[in-house]
């Protein structure tokens, strides 16, 4: 049932009236997409200035604090997050690592993100031809399995970062080919696009115009997904020892590294293992936030109140059960 | 001038004949900027073996006030007043499970989105033969001939092999016919068809509303006929009911609210109709549009469009008030209404709030 | 002299001749099936005039205004825009003619990118024909112009399409339409997603477009009530063939065709000295377009059908002004005022036609 936005409808006018909430406003009324934007600020600070604040703090050895626990305020606060086998601080080789991480990450899904979504806007809006070879080579880079394939080139190659960003962005341009070709192709048969093709608009243009902005944030959406995917394809190929190379570290790595110490030191997979979850969680709902914002039909969600919307829903849940209730007697 | 039409006699069978009575509805919808009144205090009564039509524009809550009867309504909407009596049992004081023995029985529903009201998965006999095996507690067997015979009274050919057919693989106007074989399965004293035709072609219309015609006379049902087209209104209903913005502004007899309106909402539509005596000119059109539901003024609901709005408008809501035999309006000037010359043209254009 | 002064006033917009469009619908496992959308479709526009186009859905009435915006490509037959076949245009030539074509569609809602202002949806024209209005302030001038002509306030183009109510929407597509400047607009349904009182604001406004622009009008409506009021002619469909034109007059009040009366005889009335005393109730439905009667297509529906009907296809009758119903030519421009239906039996009086009142 369509019913909250029935009923929204219907005050919809009321809401229009006022003036427009700003992007910022409407961010603050969110809680959980506020506390992901922190978190995500802090995160990209840290892999800005986090290298520079730690020096070598995080390959120095110190053979006195071996596989500290953390959480231990004796150790003082470089120890804080415990330390591996080689006395090395985990909390100064996590802020390190956070800027390796995302030099990996952030690269390999915007230049997915980039091409796949160009490549599959334009494959939907035109159909015919051009959409059935795209998917057909879609379907054989996809019929690989990605990691044996970035396995392969990677032996072969070189293993350095620029390597591993490339062939993880390329094995991952299906994905969002795929979901563009499909958004475009249904967006191309809207009659709003119809009345642009009326007035000789290119289909550049039109694609530019109203396809983008339409597709762009389900796209986003699923690049923060695809964030995590890479972080931990990262990861992968670092336990294999063709990512990441040491001294380097990255989250991955790390995790990887840690593995072997799993029953004995848990901290030093778990920790880096929850820095990246916690990461693409953050990413994933600050997408969902968005996605709502930038659409016109849905963002009225946020610009309610937090307490009329609250007193709203309770209402209505406390309706479906009577109602349940009722049928019940 | 014609007065008083119905001796006492009269109007005590009239009101006998009365399946469906509806007095003071009151619906609410919850949203989150607080309660919207959708329907207020609605009443009317349907009459065994004729048609009621609720005329209104979209979102004047002619749906609405159906659904609160059929007891449909969305879980964010909710009757807040008023009584409905079919045949002489208040439905909005029964238990859940009394009322669907009572309405299920009693009651049938039509909607306009036949596709929708169907489902895909089972074949048409399958959920034509239901109601029989669910009130009449009906065999298998008993129900599925039971379906083929409903489909024969509704005019669809070849029922015995299409009764195995799936929605899908029926024409709009089949389906139609087939919820409404759906609706009239358990002979219901009140059928209830929500915008039956809206969504169909006017040779299939047409055949639609002679089915709806026959079955009434057969089963000498009280038909409500929702709907805003004003010709259909004219041509099968005997009763009209004209809404605007949640409230009945004009009730009484088709041909008497048609040929001499007394509500400037009714004399307004009336005259929206393109027909032959103004071809080639302007329409006379209602200025403006309706009001949003969450801010409906104090006083009457049509002023802000209305040609005659004075300050007791503004002020105060006209009750219905008898104007003629059966006729009844809320319009403070109802009398200027009925003498009035059809509204002229200088109110034309302007499609502002 | 007296033939040029003649031949102004005359001025044929749109000449469409033999207009043919065939779908390829996939069916079963193996290949797929022809479905002729159009089959064969004649109509002319003249300057300032008004052309109703009827039918059920599924006759080919969008489809015939899609392929005339050039959003489909025929299969056969010419399209003439002042002598201009538009499908051999390229180019500038291309882009000049589509200000001259416009379109108002259906749906107010779905017709407007919801992400955009009303001031951005009525300029976007204007981005792809950037010479028309080169100036930010020429473009800023122009859209107010618009705004007015359509009777919204110039405040309104910062809005966004889900502020405005139905009627307010469809005036915003109408002034992207008219953006260009356009000779002829294609409005497909415009007010049939309307409330009635809205619908004769929007009715009044297009009137009052056409005469203060001289602009013609292919009206697209299954609603006959409206179709007459702002029709000058009338082009009946039937499974993808124009099967009786005539003026609006002639088509509704002595339709030649046994499918235009049962339209005309079913369609419901609200004054009752207007209701016909026996109407004519068709059976059944439009045949799948798939698989179209031989013959006449109408012959399956039609009570005056014979043995003839489904063996050959009927030629165009024309209606002389004498009342006469002849074997006339398919020719056109003969006369613009000439009823033509494509009809072995044509209907000859109003009681056969179902519309005769009772006395």
């Amino acid at each position: 049932m369509a019913t909250l936005e029935q009923a929204t409808q219907l005050t919809k006018g009321k809401k229009r009236s006022d003036s427009r909430v700003s992007m910022f406003t409407m961010l603050l009324r969110d809680r959980f997409a506020t506390v992901a934007a922190i978190f995500l600020t802090l995160v990209v600070l840290t892999a800005i200035f986090g290298p520079a604040l730690m020096g070598d703090r995080a390959t120095a050895q110190d053979l006195m604090f071996m596989n500290k626990a953390p959480f231990d305020p004796a150790n003082g606060w470089l120890y804080f997050l415990g330390s591996d086998s080689l006395g090395r601080s985990v909390l100064a080789r996590m802020v390190v690592a956070t800027q390796t991480t995302l030099l990996v990450a952030v690269p390999a899904v915007l230049v997915a993100l980039i091409i796949g979504s160009l490549w599959g806007v334009w494959a939907g809006y035109h159909r015919g031809r051009r959409e059935a070879v795209s998917m057909r080579i879609a379907d054989i880079i996809m019929s690989f399995p990605s990691l044996l394939l970035a396995v392969v080139v990677l032996f072969v190659f070189n293993p350095s970062a620029a390597n591993i960003v490339l062939i993880l962005a390329i094995t991952r341009i299906p994905i969002y080919l795929r979901t563009a070709r499909a958004e475009s192709a249904e967006l191309q048969s809207r009659t709003f696009v119809d009345a642009a093709r009326t007035f000789g608009t290119k289909s550049n243009s039109i694609i530019l115009r109203h396809v983008i902005p339409v597709v762009t944030p389900t796209l986003l959406t699923l690049a923060t997904l695809e964030f995590c995917f890479v972080m931990l394809a990262e990861s992968s190929l670092s336990f294999l020892g063709i990512g990441i190379q040491p001294p380097d570290v990255s989250w991955g790595l790390m995790v990887a590294q840690g593995r072997q110490y799993l029953q004995t030191a848990w901290w030093l997979s778990i920790l880096p293992g929850l820095a990246i979850v916690l990461t693409a969680v953050a990413a994933n709902v600050l997408a969902a936030w968005m996605r709502i914002a930038t659409d016109p039909a849905q963002r009225w969600r946020l610009e309610l109140d937090r307490k009329s919307t609250k007193a709203f829903e309770k209402a209505t849940r406390q309706a479906a059960k009577m109602q349940v209730k009722k049928g019940n007697d | 001038m014609m007065t008083e039409m119905l001796d006492p006699v009269a109007k005590e069978q009239a009101m006998d004949e009365a399946v469906l009575q509806v007095q003071g509805l009151d619906v609410d919808i919850r949203t989150p900027k607080g309660t919207v009144r959708v329907v207020s205090s609605v009443g009317f009564s349907a009459r065994r073996g004729k048609t009621l039509a609720l005329l209104g524009e979209s979102g004047c809550g002619k749906s609405m006030t159906a659904k609160a009867i059929a007891g449909l309504l969305d879980p964010v909407a909710s009757v807040a007043g008023g009584k409905a009596y079919l045949d002489a049992q208040d439905l909005f004081s029964m238990n859940g499970k009394r009322r669907r023995a009572v309405a299920g029985e009693g009651l049938g529903i039509v909607f306009q989105d036949a596709l929708a009201a169907l489902n895909p998965v089972y074949t048409i006999g399958t959920q034509l033969g239901e109601a029989f095996r669910i009130h009449r507690g009906a065999s298998r067997k008993q129900a599925k001939a039971e379906a083929i015979e409903l489909m024969r009274r509704v005019g669809i050919p070849e029922p015995e092999t299409r009764v195995n057919s799936y929605p899908h693989q029926f024409s709009g106007g089949m389906r139609q016919r087939i919820l409404i074989a759906m609706a009239v399965a358990l002979s219901p004293k009140l059928l209830i068809a929500d915008e039956p035709t809206t969504a169909l072609d006017v040779t299939v219309q047409a055949q639609i509303m002679q089915l709806l015609r026959k079955l009434r006379s057969e089963e000498q049902m009280a038909v409500v006929l929702i709907t805003h087209d004003l010709a259909v209104v004219a041509e099968e209903a005997d009763d009209v009911c004209v809404m605007y913005a949640g409230n009945v502004v004009e009730q009484g007899s088709v041909q008497r609210v048609f040929a001499q309106p007394t509500h400037p909402y009714t004399k307004g539509l009336l005259s929206s109709v393109p027909t032959d005596a103004h071809r080639g000119q302007g329409l006379t059109s209602i200025p403006g549009s309706p009001p949003e539901l969450s801010k409906i003024p104090a006083g009457c609901v049509y002023q802000d469009r209305c040609p005659l709005a004075a300050a007791i408008c503004r002020e105060q809501r006209p009750e219905l008030h008898e104007t003629g035999p059966g006729q009844r309006s809320a319009c403070h000037f109802s009398q200027q209404v009925a003498e009035m010359k059809p509204i002229d043209d200088s109110a034309t254009g302007e499609d502002a709030h | 002299m007296s033939i040029q002064t003649q031949a102004v006033p005359e001025r044929t917009v749109l000449e469409v001749q033999d207009l043919a469009k065939t779908f390829h619908v996939a069916s079963g496992a193996s290949g797929t099936r022809e479905l002729k959308a159009l089959d064969g479709i004649n109509l002319s526009v003249k300057r300032g005039e008004t052309l109703g186009l009827v039918g059920e859905s599924g006759c080919g009435k969008s489809t015939l205004a899609r392929t005339l915006m050039m959003l489909e490509q025929p299969d056969g037959g010419t399209v003439r825009f002042d002598g201009q076949d538009p499908f051999a245009l390229r180019g500038k030539s291309l882009r000049d003619w589509r200000r001259r074509v416009q379109m108002v569609f259906q749906d107010p809602f779905a017709s407007l990118n919801a992400r955009m202002t009303a001031g951005q949806i009525i300029t976007e024209p204007f981005a792809t024909h950037k010479d028309l209005y080169p100036t930010k302030a020429a473009r800023k001038q122009r859209l107010n112009e618009l705004l007015e002509l359509v009777g919204l306030r110039v405040t309104d183009a910062d809005k966004s399409p889900q502020e405005f109510s139905g009627g307010q929407r469809q005036r915003i597509g109408i002034a992207r339409a008219l953006a260009l400047g356009p000779d002829l607009i294609i409005l497909d349904e415009p007010v049939s997603a309307l409330d009635l009182s809205v619908q004769a604001q929007v009715l009044n406004l297009l009137n009052d477009l056409q005469q203060q622009l001289g602009v013609s009008y292919i009206f697209i409506s299954h609603d006959l009530s409206v179709v007459r009021h702002v029709t000058d002619r009338v082009a009946v469909m039937y499974l993808g063939r124009i099967i009786e034109t005539g003026t609006t007059q002639q088509v509704f009040d002595s339709p030649l065709h046994p499918y235009t009366a049962s339209l005309m005889s079913a369609s419901p009335k609200l004054d009752p000295a207007l209701r016909p005393a026996k109407r004519i109730v068709l059976q059944g439905e439009l045949p799948s377009p798939l698989d179209p009667p031989s013959g006449c297509r109408f012959r399956t529906r039609c009570w005056k059908a014979e043995p003839i009907c489904s063996v050959e296809r009927p030629q165009s009758r024309v209606r002389e002004a004498d009342g006469k119903i002849s074997l006339g030519m398919p020719a056109m421009g003969v006369s613009e005022e000439q009823q033509i239906a494509e009809c072995h039996f044509p209907v000859e009086s109003a009681a056969e036609a179902g519309l005769a009142v009772s006395a």
